[in-house]
């Protein structure tokens, strides 16, 4: 059982590392801030919660579960904000994709 | 004396010693009022670590560190950030005024 | 062994992070590699055991600092670039070299056995009531400094006051908050500044025997009113308001109102008559956690910039 466990915590921690790697990967190669945007928020999302869900099983208790996926939920929600804000900033300086490439 | 074991504490240290001279080398040495400011937070972090590594060495009585030096690093980290706040809002005076100078006028 | 490991990735990461900040091409690219130094200082605070000091560096180190040098980084101009010469940056980094080959010598000849207070600390944290160390140095062994930290902090709150223009003096701090950015931000605030201020009393609360404490949920109580400020939820106060001047002042005046009672009560300044430190001390925490956020969120809001 415990063997088990530590390969599911293994598998999805690495999973998760994947996902953040091909989002910085994202980040530094997409051509305009939109793209990055899409990169960073979605990757990086996905990966938190594939290393989240592999820590839940070392989580100790309900209450620390919990807690972990309390705040993979607020940073959910954190990105998403600050995603909308800096997507519609871009939008506002360059209406037209022209303007927003490679900056 | 005797060398330290090669452990945590040491490792940190070393870090804390190197970001110590990485943050003087920023201060000497960057232009501008706002990046020496942000040298000056990174050595002071170092210095904090430094403070933290006598609390690690010091560890005993069944806590991981001793409490002491940990309780001063928190006074320093609110002190420093107090003083930055004070050196922020005064680089964004000077640059008020700096840019009233050159409209002509202000107060 | 895997531990080290870690530990010296953790520092090599940390020092990268840090040149990299050094050598930024630009300001609010510099601020952004600090905020991540202060992260990852974070972790190696967790990894030296210091988790109150992680705390309190994640939020005060890294955040409200962040935050304060992002916002002068918004309104300052660039400063010119000026390339030192490269004899100036030889001679200066050979001489930053040697301060640091001199702190890591302190580092790597350390006095056997090493110096400690942890067993007095032990020793005597029973007759405070608090089951958390750092809460009993803070809060009993070293409460004059505390002390004089809140006086501290309020200091620098009238410091950013008086930069503000002469005209403005008494008016609400910080711009005019943005609207037509759409909802994203307000919704964000509707729903996390309730849970904020939850997670922040907690903080306070459990910093009785856990790490917390109430300069770390000060700063998240801070934080909220920042951020419910930011989304337009809420005006700043003008900061020549009695209610606000009377909020900042508690603190301070309840901590100088004990320190002065102890002297005749238990002999000492700042002495907690025995069998009464426990609610003292709770009394104090109050006190300072609802001044000490409003000085914080003060300080970051800035000097006033609307006339009264």
């Amino acid at each position: 059982m415990n063997v088990l466990l530590g390969l599911f915590s293994t598998v999805a921690i690495v999973a998760g590392i994947v996902f953040f790697i091909a989002g910085t990967v994202g980040l530094l190669r997409f051509p305009d801030a939109l793209t990055r945007l899409h990169a960073l928020t979605k990757a990086d999302n996905l990966g938190l919660g594939l290393i989240v869900l592999g820590l839940l099983p070392y989580a100790g208790s309900l209450g620390a579960a919990l807690k972990l996926v309390v705040i993979w939920a607020l940073v959910q929600f954190a990105g998403a904000t600050v995603a909308q804000m800096i997507g519609a900033l871009a939008l506002r300086e360059h209406p037209t994709s022209a303007g927003r490439h490679r900056r | 004396m005797s060398l330290a074991p090669l452990d945590a504490a040491t490792l940190y240290g070393l870090m804390g010693a190197i970001l110590v001279g990485l943050g003087l080398y920023g201060v000497v040495l960057l232009g501008g009022f706002l990046r020496r400011l942000l040298a000056f937070n990174l050595l002071g972090g170092g210095v904090f670590i430094l403070f933290g590594i006598v609390a690690r060495r010091g560890a005993g009585a069944g806590f991981s560190g001793d409490p002491v030096p940990q309780a001063l690093v928190i006074t320093g980290i609110v002190v420093a950030f107090c003083a930055t706040a004070l050196a922020i809002t005064l680089i964004e005076r000077l640059a008020e005024e700096d840019s009233d100078d050159a409209s002509g006028g202000g107060s | 062994m895997m531990g080290l490991i870690l530990d010296g990735g953790i520092a090599l990461l940390t020092i990268g992070i840090a040149a990299w900040t050094i050598r930024a091409a630009d300001d609010f690219a510099a601020v952004v590699g600090f905020v991540a130094y202060g992260l990852v200082l974070t972790l190696a605070w967790t990894r030296l055991g210091a988790y109150d000091v992680a705390l309190t560096e994640a939020a005060i180190g890294g955040g409200a600092t962040g935050v304060i040098l992002m916002r002068a980084g918004a309104r300052v101009k660039p400063a010119p670039a000026i390339r030192p010469s490269k004899r100036a940056r030889i001679i200066v980094g050979a001489l930053c070299a040697a301060v640091a080959a001199g702190l890591s010598a302190i580092v790597l000849l350390p006095p056997q056995p090493a110096p400690s207070l942890a067993l007095e600390v032990r020793e005597h944290l029973a007759s405070t009531g608090l089951g958390n160390p750092i809460g009993g140095v803070l809060m009993a062994y070293r409460a004059a400094d505390t002390f004089l930290e809140t006086v501290v902090v309020l200091l620098a709150l009238f410091g950013v006051w008086s930069l503000g223009r002469d005209a403005q003096w008494g008016g609400r701090p910080g711009p005019a908050p943005r609207s037509g950015d759409g909802g994203a931000l307000p919704l964000f605030a509707r729903v996390l500044v309730p849970a904020g201020i939850v997670i922040g009393i907690y903080i306070v609360w459990v910093g009785a025997d856990a790490p917390g404490g109430k300069f770390q949920g000060a700063t998240i109580l801070a934080a909220m009113a920042i951020l419910a400020s930011m989304a337009g939820l809420v005006q700043a106060p003008p900061t020549s308001g009695r209610r606000l001047r009377w909020l900042l002042a508690a603190g301070p005046i309840v901590f100088v109102g004990i320190g002065l009672a102890g002297i005749p009560l238990a002999g000492a300044f700042l002495a907690y008559p025995p069998g009464f430190e426990k609610p003292l001390i709770l009394v104090i925490e109050v006190a300072l956690t609802v001044s000490l956020a409003a000085m914080l969120a003060l300080i970051v809001a800035g000097p006033p910039e609307h006339a009264p």
